[in-house]
């Protein structure tokens, strides 16, 4: 059983790292911060599947940090984006 | 009552683990950006969701596996709101004269 998580965990974090490919390509900021999401949810599943493989419960903690800073980097992607937009106000583009 | 327990997390982590990859092939092949973000919320919010629900019976304790499915909540809230977020920000770039 334990072979089996670590090779999900292995295959989780391929998946990944082929999805960074997109931060290669682009073409705009947006999908490269979809990659960077793609990173912390894989990274997440990737950490919890070694944790449990390993019995180590430490890694729960590591993986709900992760999860804080993935909310993070978004939220600050886009606010850095609409600091340059039209306005800031919701309902400016009714929608 | 071990064994069904096993074949209930090979066959929920698979089940995960096969999100990942749509996750993953959607954000490679399809073509603009609110598609790939469509394909990112499924490997966010299922695969996560299946992997974590895979690995509950081979926690530890009770508070443990309160925290995996605690991890996932807080995954499935941030991951929504950032697409959201994204899809604005996206349209609001196209849209600009």
């Amino acid at each position: 059983m334990t072979e089996f998580l670590f090779g999900a965990s292995a295959f989780v974090l391929a998946m990944v790292a082929l999805g960074l490919v997109r931060i290669l390509r682009g073409p705009g900021d947006a999908d490269r911060m979809m990659a960077a999401q793609l990173l912390g949810t894989g990274g997440i599943a990737a950490l919890l599947l070694m944790g449990v493989a390993t019995r180590e419960a430490a890694i729960a903690d590591v993986a709900l940090t992760v999860a804080v800073l993935a909310a993070f980097a978004s939220i600050a992607f886009v606010r850095a984006t609409a600091a340059d937009a039209v306005g800031d106000a919701p309902t400016d583009d009714n929608g | 009552m071990n064994m069904a327990l096993d074949i209930f997390t090979i066959v929920a982590v698979t089940a995960g683990a096969f999100f990942f990859l749509a996750g993953t092939a959607g954000l490679l092949r399809f073509p603009d950006a609110f598609t790939r973000l469509h394909a990112l919320t499924k490997a966010d919010n299922l695969g996560l969701g299946l992997v974590i629900l895979g690995l509950l019976p081979r926690v530890d304790s009770v508070f443990t596996g309160f925290k995996l499915i605690c991890v996932w909540l807080l995954v499935l809230l941030s991951g929504s709101v950032a697409s959201q977020l994204i899809a604005r920000a996206e349209r609001r770039r196209e849209t600009r004269p």
